[in-house]
This record gives C-alpha cells, sequence and structure tokens, in this order.
C-alpha cells in the first residue's frame, strides 16, 4: 500500500437539518498538490475544517503519518504540521512582516524580544520564497498578494507538512497569480503536500497533480489531472437529478421592462441585461464574479463609474437607494440579517420602513394603517407568526425573507432583485419562496434572481446571464439550461455548442 | 417573554422603591414644594436627555452636551447684557445649538469619526469657547423679564418643568408618530438595511445631532435664568447625568432600542437620587460614588437583557 501523510477515514459531518459531508474517505500523497473541486455547498469549507480541527466531525477519522488524530483542534493539527490559509487572511495588520511570521513564537534573548534575530530570520525565509518583501514592513502597507505570501511565510516557518489554501488565486491579480504558482512548485519539491482548493479549471490543470471532487456533501472521485480534461471535470461536478422542487410554469415573455447599458463599476465592465415582464431572470457566477454588485449598482447601494439604466424605455437617474426604490425597484439582499431585516423591529415596522407614505394619516403615521397592512402582507405571503407586533428576530429564516419581501411589496415595486433568496432557509420554506415569485410575475413584475445554487437557478429562471470576473460571459436561454453550460461559461470558458448568445 | 416585560418596567419599580426609602427616612422628602423641586432640577438634563435620546438610538453618543450649554450660558449672557432684544437672543443661541450640532454631525459623517470621540473633542474645545467669551468671570445683567424661564411659575407649576414637558412631548411626536423617528430606529438597529430601504442615513444623523445641539442651548438659557448669570463652568459634568439618565431609562447604547417614556422615568430616577441624597446629608463624594454606581448597574442591566435575547433569537 502506497504511504500517505493524510488520511481521512468514513468522515460525516451533521449541522442541524443538513448533511454537510457524508462518508467522505480521502487520502493524500506526501509532496503532492491535490485539488479540491466543487460547487458552491458541495461540502470543501466544511472538509477543510475539519482536517484543521475548527470542526469536529460527527463521525469518521483521521490519520496523519499514519497515526490517528484523536480530538482534533487547531492547535493539535498545528503541532502536526497542517496549516489552511483561508480567504480571510490572519494577519495584525499594525505589526511587521516579521512579527506577523513569527506570532506566538518570537525570539527572545534574555527575556526581551530578539528584533535582530527575527528579522533575519524572516529576511531569509522570505528570500527562500523568492519574494524581496522587507521584512520590517508593516503587514497593512503590503498588497493583498504580499499578505498572503506572510501567511504563506508563517506556515513554512511551523515546518508545516500539509499546506491548505482556500481558493488562494481569488483576490490575486496576474501577476500575483503567477508568483504565487511559482511559490507553491518551490513548496513542492520542499517536500510539502499542498491541499488546493479551487473554482477555476486553469489553475487546477496548470499547477495540480491529482484532483479531488466533491458534490452535495459526498466525495465522488479523485483522479490524476493529466488523465482527465476541463470538461469531464465540470460534468462530474455538477452532474446530479434535478428533483421536481420547482413549481411549473409557462414562460411568456411580456415587454421588457428594464435595460441596463454600459455599466461599469469597480468590478463590472461593460454590462448590459435586459429584463422582462413575467420571467425570472437568473444570474449566475462564482462567489465574487459580480452578480451582487449588479444589483446593488442598479439599486443605487454602490458607486457606478459609467452606465445607463432604462425602465420603460425611459432614462431613470439612480444614485442613491431611494432613486430606485422611487424607480419601482426593490432588493431582497443576500445577507438578510445585517441587510435585510430589522431584526429588534416588530414585523409590521419592518414592513412599512420603505414606505412610511403608506401609512400616514394627516402628518402623522397611524398605527392603525401600520397594522392593517402588515396583517394583510402576514395573510398574502403566508407569513408564519402570532401576531404583527412579533419581533422581526425571532421569525424563522423563510418568513424573515417573506417579511422583507413585503417591505418591497408594500412600496408597490415592479422590478424585484432577490439576492440568494433562499440561502439558509429549509426546504418548505425554499418551495414556498419559489411560489411566491411565480405569483410575482403573474402579476406582471419582473423577477432577477441571484443563486449560487445552479439547480435552482434552472429550475426558476426563464433566462439565465452568467458572469466571469465582473463580464457576461454568456446568456442561456432555456433549452441551453445545464449545469455543465453555466459552470462553463462561469468559468470564463467558451461554449462548444452554438447556444450562446453574443452580446 | 414576561421576564422582558419585566425589565421595560422594571425602572419604575426602581423609582418607586428609592421614593419609599426616602420618604421613610426623611419625611421632608414627600412635601408637594419638594416634589416640584426635583421636577425643576430635573428640568435642564431633562431637556438634554431628549436630545441624548435621539444620539443614542441612532447608535451614537454625545459628550459635548455640558459644553454647549456652558457656551449658551455665556453667550447669552452676554447678548442680553448688551441690550439685544429677547426673542433675538433666543434665535441666535438656539442657532449656535445648532451650529455646535452640525459641526459634530459634519465630522461624525463625512470625516467618519467615531462619535464618542468627536464630541470628546468639542466637549473640550466649546469649553474653551465659553472660557474665552467672557474671560472665564460671570456674565450679570440678565433683564429681569428674561428669568421667567428659569424660575417663574405658571400657577404653581415652574416654568422649566413646562419646558421640559413641552420638549419630552415633542420628542415623542418625532419618534413615535413621525417617518423621521422610525428612520432613527432603523438607523441604530441596522444602519446598511435602513441605508437598503432609502432612508438618507446621513441626513437623518445630521438632522439628530443638531436637534440634540439645540435642546442643549435651549437647556442652556434656563439654567442661565435660573441662576441669574452666564458662567462658563455651567453644564460642567451634565453629559453623566443625561447619558445615565437615558440608559437607565432603557435606551440600549448599541442604539435602536428603547422609549423615550422611559427616559422620563430615568431622569426623574436620577433626580430624586440626587435630592434624596442632599436631604439626607449625604456627602457630596458619596453622591458621585452612588450615580457612578448606578450608571454601571444600569449598562449591565441592559447587557443582560441584551444576552438573553440573543440567546433566543
Amino acid at each position: 500500500m502506497e504511504k500517505h501523510i493524510l488520511e481521512l477515514k468514513n468522515i460525516k459531518k451533521v449541522f442541524p437539518g443538513v448533511c454537510a459531508l457524508d462518508g467522505v474517505s480521502l487520502a493524500f500523497r506526501p509532496g503532492e498538490i491535490h485539488a479540491i473541486a466543487g460547487e458552491n455547498g458541495a461540502g470543501k469549507s466544511t472538509f477543510i475544517k475539519i482536517i484543521t480541527g475548527a470542526i469536529q466531525p460527527t463521525e469518521g477519522q483521521i490519520f496523519f503519518e499514519g497515526e490517528e488524530i484523536c480530538s482534533n483542534s487547531p492547535i493539535v493539527s498545528m503541532k502536526h504540521g497542517i496549516t489552511a490559509i483561508y480567504q480571510e487572511f490572519n494577519l495584525f495588520p499594525s505589526l511587521t512582516a516579521a512579527e506577523n511570521i513569527f506570532f506566538g513564537r518570537i525570539p527572545k534573548k534574555n527575556g526581551m524580544v530578539d528584533y535582530r534575530k527575527m528579522y533575519q530570520d524572516a529576511e531569509v525565509l522570505l528570500k527562500q520564497l523568492g519574494v524581496s518583501i522587507s521584512a520590517q514592513a508593516r503587514v497593512s502597507s503590503l498588497s493583498v498578494g504580499y499578505q498572503q505570501i506572510i501567511e504563506i511565510a508563517r506556515a513554512v516557518s511551523c515546518h508545516a507538512k500539509v499546506l491548505i489554501m482556500d481558493e488562494p488565486s481569488a483576490p490575486l491579480t496576474d501577476n500575483e497569480t503567477r508568483r504565487l504558482f511559482e511559490i507553491v512548485e518551490r513548496l513542492k519539491k520542499d517536500g510539502i503536500t499542498i491541499i488546493y482548493i479551487s473554482h477555476r479549471m486553469e489553475e487546477i490543470f496548470r499547477l495540480c497533480d491529482r484532483v479531488s471532487v466533491f458534490r452535495d456533501g459526498k466525495y465522488i472521485r479523485t483522479m490524476e489531472v493529466k488523465d482527465t480534461s476541463a470538461d469531464e471535470l465540470i460534468q462530474i461536478m455538477v452532474n446530479r437529478e434535478l428533483g421536481e422542487q420547482y413549481p411549473k410554469k409557462e414562460y411568456q415573455r411580456g415587454k421588457k421592462v428594464l435595460e441596463i447599458r454600459g455599466l461599469n463599476t469597480a468590478l463590472l465592465k461593460d454590462i448590459h441585461l435586459e429584463a422582462y415582464e413575467g420571467e425570472i431572470l437568473g444570474l449566475a457566477g462564482l462567489v465574487g464574479a459580480g452578480r451582487t454588485e449588479i444589483a446593488r449598482a442598479l439599486f443605487g447601494a454602490d458607486r457606478i463609474k459609467s452606465g445607463v439604466f432604462l425602465i420603460d424605455g425611459e432614462e431613470v437617474s439612480i444614485h442613491k437607494t431611494m432613486d430606485a426604490i422611487r424607480a419601482g425597484i426593490g432588493l431582497i439582499p443576500e445577507d438578510r440579517k445585517r441587510q435585510g431585516v430589522f431584526l429588534r423591529e416588530s414585523i409590521r415596522h419592518n414592513i412599512s420602513f420603505a414606505h412610511f407614505k403608506g401609512i400616514m394619516k394627516g402628518p402623522f403615521l397611524s398605527e392603525k394603517l401600520d397594522a392593517k397592512a402588515a396583517s394583510s402582507y402576514i395573510e398574502s405571503l403566508g407569513i408564519k407568526t402570532p401576531s404583527a407586533e412579533q419581533t422581526a428576530g425571532n421569525l424563522s429564516g423563510g418568513n424573515q425573507q417573506k417579511v422583507v419581501l413585503a417591505k418591497w411589496l408594500f412600496t408597490d415595486s415592479r422590478i424585484l432583485i432577490f439576492d440568494e433568496p433562499t440561502r439558509g432557509i429549509d426546504v418548505g420554506a425554499k418551495q414556498e419562496i419559489y411560489r411566491l415569485m411565480l405569483e410575482l410575475i403573474d402579476r406582471g413584475k419582473v423577477v432577477i434572481m441571484i443563486s449560487s445554487e445552479m439547480p435552482e437557478l434552472i429550475g426558476m429562471a426563464d433566462r439565465i446571464v452568467v458572469l466571469h470576473e465582473g463580464q457576461i460571459s454568456g446568456t442561456l436561454e432555456k433549452d441551453a439550461f445545464t449545469q455543465e453550460n453555466i459552470m462553463t461559461l462561469a468559468s470564463g470558458m467558451p461554449l462548444q455548442t452554438g447556444s450562446e448568445e453574443e452580446h | 417573554m414576561k421576564k422582558i416585560d419585566l425589565s421595560k418596567y422594571g425602572i419604575i419599580f426602581a423609582w418607586i422603591m428609592l421614593v419609599i426609602v426616602f420618604s421613610v427616612f426623611e419625611p421632608a422628602f414627600l412635601k408637594s414644594s419638594n416634589i416640584f423641586n426635583i421636577l425643576r432640577q430635573v428640568s435642564i438634563v431633562g431637556v438634554c436627555s431628549v436630545g441624548m435620546t435621539f444620539v443614542i438610538l441612532t447608535g451614537g453618543m454625545d459628550l459635548s452636551v455640558g459644553s454647549v450649554i456652558g457656551m449658551s450660558t455665556v453667550a447669552g449672557a452676554l447678548l442680553l447684557s448688551n441690550g439685544i432684544p429677547i426673542p433675538l437672543v433666543f434665535v441666535l443661541i438656539l442657532l449656535m445649538g445648532a451650529a455646535a450640532g452640525l459641526f459634530n454631525g459634519f465630522f461624525i459623517n463625512e470625516v467618519g469619526i467615531a462619535p464618542i470621540i468627536m464630541t470628546l473633542g468639542t466637549m473640550t474645545a466649546l469649553r474653551g469657547v465659553a472660557f474665552l467669551l467672557c474671560g472665564g468671570f460671570p456674565v450679570y445683567g440678565i433683564p429681569e423679564s428674561f428669568l421667567m424661564i428659569g424660575q417663574g411659575y405658571l400657577g404653581v407649576v415652574p416654568v422649566p418643568v413646562i419646558l421640559m414637558v413641552i420638549v419630552f412631548g415633542v420628542g415623542y411626536v418625532l419618534l413615535n408618530k413621525l417617518p423621521f423617528g422610525r428612520s432613527v430606529y432603523g438607523i441604530g438597529g441596522n444602519t446598511e438595511a435602513a441605508r437598503l430601504s432609502g432612508v438618507n442615513v446621513k441626513a437623518v444623523l445630521y438632522k439628530v445631532y443638531i436637534l440634540a445641539g439645540v435642546l442643549y442651548a435651549l437647556a442652556g438659557l434656563i439654567l442661565m435664568a435660573r441662576v441669574n448669570s452666564g458662567q462658563a463652568k455651567s453644564g460642567e459634568g451634565y453629559e453623566m447625568d443625561v447619558i445615565t439618565g437615558c440608559v437607565l431609562g432603557g435606551i440600549s447604547i448599541s442604539g435602536g432600542e428603547g422609549r423615550i417614556t422611559g427616559v422620563v422615568i430615568g431622569v426623574l430616577l436620577m433626580g430624586t437620587l440626587s435630592n434624596g441624597m442632599v436631604l439626607m446629608d449625604v456627602s457630596e463624594y458619596w453622591q458621585k460614588v452612588v450615580k457612578g454606581l448606578v450608571l454601571i448597574l444600569a449598562v449591565t442591566l441592559d447587557k443582560l437583557v441584551q444576552r438573553r435575547q440573543s440567546v433566543k433569537a
């Protein structure tokens, strides 16, 4: 049997209501670069956290160099030489590069910090990695790419044997990515095993030796990178049955309501979009591709560089959220608790918050009108609550989502943007949200739906616009809806079949 | 649910308990003259606490209250002693208070300075202005007719008390009957959600700090009329009483939660405490110890309630 540095056997992790990982067994060879691929929500992050001991598996065993690690924790895994670099760095911005690298292990002399040794050691280490960062530079003054290298240097200085990198190239520029690859290859030569989480096909094929695919919390299989292709990999990543969980409907495209022309922001490049009455327009793409940015720009929540918004063929100027609301746009944001609901306010205060005019009686707010409006939405949207006075924080996720929707229905919005509408809500509530979306388009509203769950987009949307790194990489009509097509476009690769509309 | 209700009314029980304790130990305490005395004593803090309530509800803090009072008494006394007509002085001083609020609001909004730091700065700077205006000497020569708002009575009720009631009434309407109040609660509860619901957050914050400044200036005029002079030191330490009144009244220091009706009780409780301790000959030093501890106790209770709510959510 071949020797493994790290082996996981039959790992299962159950969160309340969800089985995040189901019987995953996977082994890593010493000195390999091993990619973990899978869609959002496939269980990759949970898997890493179990390796580093940040969370405990419900079942299963972890073996390091042949010995079982019992009661794993971040401290235990680090002692074994397992380190992870997350997307969010764990750095101290106001400390120097050297202090960050040696944090917790700062060299001392007579009980005082031995600055000379610390800076010398750090310089040596950074030189080994082939970068010219001053050991005395403050981390806050470094670019994201260099900050990441500080993290790597810290891992190397801890004598890491296994280094886990979670989407390391996501925040980097092309040049920084190239440098990262050089460093990763250098680490491999030094015998360090790299577990490389990535969405990006080209990186997996350029850098990695083997790739393991996760799907829906299950381990699917591991392949030698040289024996597979990007197409095959995507096929394995997304292949799954679409159940009957989406309500049926007929697509009748009405007149054009919304048009976005030449939208540019810090991230978005030249976005053109159209949305029609009676349709659900899906926005797909990887996290950070610019889906939410389009929604926020249209809603006046973020500054734009250039771009024109037209509603019913007439240009509307949207500089702040109030402009968008007046133009009939409502946003159900992705982070419900931080951006959507007022958790400490009552349901009725939440519902009327964007439309005080609707509950005024003379110069004053009328509690009576407020309660009346609230109770009509509680009934029509099926919000489960004993009364309109209930604090929104006491509602379930699905019901909170309905409260946010009610807020926009009360302002009489025509264009409703749902950003990850079903994130973190249970299956039953999901179906209710889907049903409500269909009711909305039946009433002539325009629904724009942003989702990371491809089956949901395929099941609900009438058209899907796919984004890749701030640009539209393609638009899919219903007959071309497949997870493979979406994933291909989302990875920035062209479709091979002719179903793509040119923009 | 029942426990939270208890915490809502806890402040009233605390106040009643305090009244009972004082009246047992000091029979003079419950005399009607003393009751009006308490009301008059709290009226200046009460007027300020309405402004502070708005500020804290948005999740902010305003330490400049005492210094705006000091500046207003000095500037008001100077203007009046130089024969400027009373109505004009009123307008000018309230405008000055508004300017102080605008100044706070500008740096909090546009520069992003934390409110507590910004108003710590204005607290010191405006106190300096007050001293510069008068050279450190008390300013006398306030016309007899002006003293009315600090010393006069309407029937048996002292005028400052009436002013306080009016200010609380206006505050109540603004917070509970107008969209403005909902926006204030919304910003304190969830700034981002308020912004994404079309609230112009900056505009609301400007209005809140300006309103607070105006009310502090009004309190300064009342205080000046009461002591018949403008003194640069006046209002010193008021931030303590005002903030404690708000917090005791259930205004959550993290913003977005609390009722102005609670603040009425909070302010009365602080006034009752001071008055009772004076009647019982408690030394001034001990009074400070007690007041400070009361503030800490109030915040502790607030935290405990929050923790219980977050456990529930």
